[in-house]
């Protein structure tokens, strides 16, 4: 019988409330939402908090919303509570319409009952390299919104993940948004291949495209479960940028995804499957987010 | 620490340690062994409740956290010696062998008939992907969880006791 080790629960009934008790409890508190990470890693004995702080009552981070001007500058942004949970992404119509990457995703992150309770910010935070949300926002370019007892700070994704399951949300920290820049001539996707219905992938990768005037004006490309992190493709998005969209453009950002993940060999395969995997997939990615951000401009 | 929980339309008020895990608390507390308690890994579904109405894994949920919610475990389907029609839909094609599964199977499509009322054979797929039945006999719980949808339409259109073959109530 799998049970965690002994701890002690409170819940939150504000944000602020659960930052101060973040702050009183110190480092030995673990922030739990859906819980779907964090249980299967305390029965494990690979997490072991001593306080546990429940946050499902806040309804305030609960939400998937347009509005407000971002800090890079982007005009209008999509906005998403960190405890909104994997089933209210997939059945979001404004992202299926804005980021359809995210319901690519969304329909292969775990299952359905899973999804009624795992939640973005929490698939997030755990900042596990085979997560796919992580490519996605990173694909999409998304900002986070952490906030601690001295504020609110917007990071980067780039900025976001600091290591393999570390985050820039520190001890005393909440992460309580996630916000996606809204640019005209998007289109993005989503593509993962796993071994069974709600297994993590062999591989994945996230791309998001913005087309103007029929040249790539800007694109982030990210791949899940092919390294110790998510892997930023910078390089190929390098090769990408200002660029004219064609297939032999996508299969060389394919072979840069190949060249430039670093998987290891486990029960899901040997490197060098791996490696064509992720490139295959960078390339039918990059493909559909191309036709999905033409037809939007047509 | 003190918790209420409200199983099957019941307060059930214990002390309890907050790492226990719903599906112990369902099977030791109120000794609802109808909920069964599987890979502990939440992979193969057989520990599927309804909190407020949606399916969730009590075995990757802890019991404190369902204080305030409802949950509705597979004891509540039967109502008075009469099955829910997903009951009988699983009698009627023959859906179990061993039975494992079949209280998450159950609770799992329950939701979707509550949701969805006439699903596609893929959207049956798509919401038990979360279970495994290690009998391998998911297409007879599809056609069982099709034989439930349309007894329920055929029951609230008032037609279900004049057409022929179709299903009627049964009492156990």
């Amino acid at each position: 019988m799998q049970t965690p080790a002994s701890f002690e629960y409170e819940r939150a009934t504000s944000v602020e409330g659960a930052i101060a008790s973040l702050q009183k409890l110190g480092s030995e508190a673990r922030i739990i939402a859906g819980g779907h990470s964090l249980l299967p890693m305390m029965k494990l004995r690979l997490a072991n908090p001593e306080y546990l702080i429940d946050i499902n009552d806040l309804a305030e981070l609960s939400y998937i919303r347009e509005g407000g001007a971002t800090t890079s500058g982007s005009p209008s942004q999509i906005r998403i509570g960190a405890l909104t949970r994997h089933v209210d992404l997939l059945k979001s119509e404004l992202l299926a319409e804005r980021f359809p990457l995210f319901r690519d995703a969304e329909t292969v992150i775990a299952d359905p009952v899973v999804r009624n309770r795992g939640t973005i910010g929490g698939s997030l935070c755990q900042a596990d390299a085979a997560e796919d949300l992580s490519a996605v926002c990173s694909a999409a370019q998304a900002e986070v919104v952490i906030r601690g007892p001295d504020g609110e700070r917007v990071v980067g994704m780039e900025d976001f993940h600091i290591g393999p399951y570390m985050t820039a949300v520190g001890a005393g920290d909440l992460l309580t948004e996630i916000r996606l820049p809204l640019r005209p001539g998007a289109g993005s996707a989503h593509e993962k291949v796993e071994r069974r219905a709600g297994d993590w992938a062999i591989a994945a990768a996230s791309a998001a495209l913005w087309i103007d005037g029929g040249t790539i004006a800007d694109v982030g490309i990210a791949l899940s479960a092919v390294g110790l992190t998510t892997i930023h493709l910078s390089r190929a998005e390098d090769l990408l940028r200002g660029q004219t969209p064609s297939e032999e453009l996508f299969a060389q950002a394919g072979e840069i995804a190949s060249t430039d993940c670093s998987p290891g060999a486990d029960g899901r395969g040997p490197i060098d499957y791996k490696r064509h995997l992720a490139g295959v997939l960078t390339t039918r990615a990059l493909r559909r987010a191309a036709t999905r951000a033409l037809n939007q401009e047509a | 620490m003190h918790v209420s929980i409200n199983v099957n339309g019941e307060e059930i008020s214990r002390e309890i340690e907050p790492r226990q895990l719903l599906v112990h608390f369902i099977r030791d507390t109120p000794g609802l062994t109808g909920t069964h308690w599987g890979c502990d890994t939440s992979n193969c579904g057989a520990c599927v409740v309804l909190m407020d109405g949606q399916p969730v894994k009590s075995c990757t949920t802890l019991a404190v956290m369902c204080e305030g919610h409802e949950i509705r475990t597979v004891e509540s389907l039967e109502v008075d010696g009469v099955l829910d029609p997903i009951q009988q839909g699983f009698h009627e094609r023959h859906a179990l062998q061993c039975g494992f599964c079949t209280p998450g199977m159950l609770m799992t499509t329950r939701a979707l008939l509550d949701e969805n009322p006439d699903p596609t054979d893929h959207e049956i797929r798509t919401a038990i992907s979360g279970g495994i039945c290690r009998c391998t006999g998911y297409k007879n719980i599809v056609s069982a969880v099709r034989w439930a949808a349309e007894f329920e339409a055929a029951t609230t259109s008032g037609s279900s006791s004049t057409t022929s073959g179709s299903p009627s109530k049964q009492e156990v």
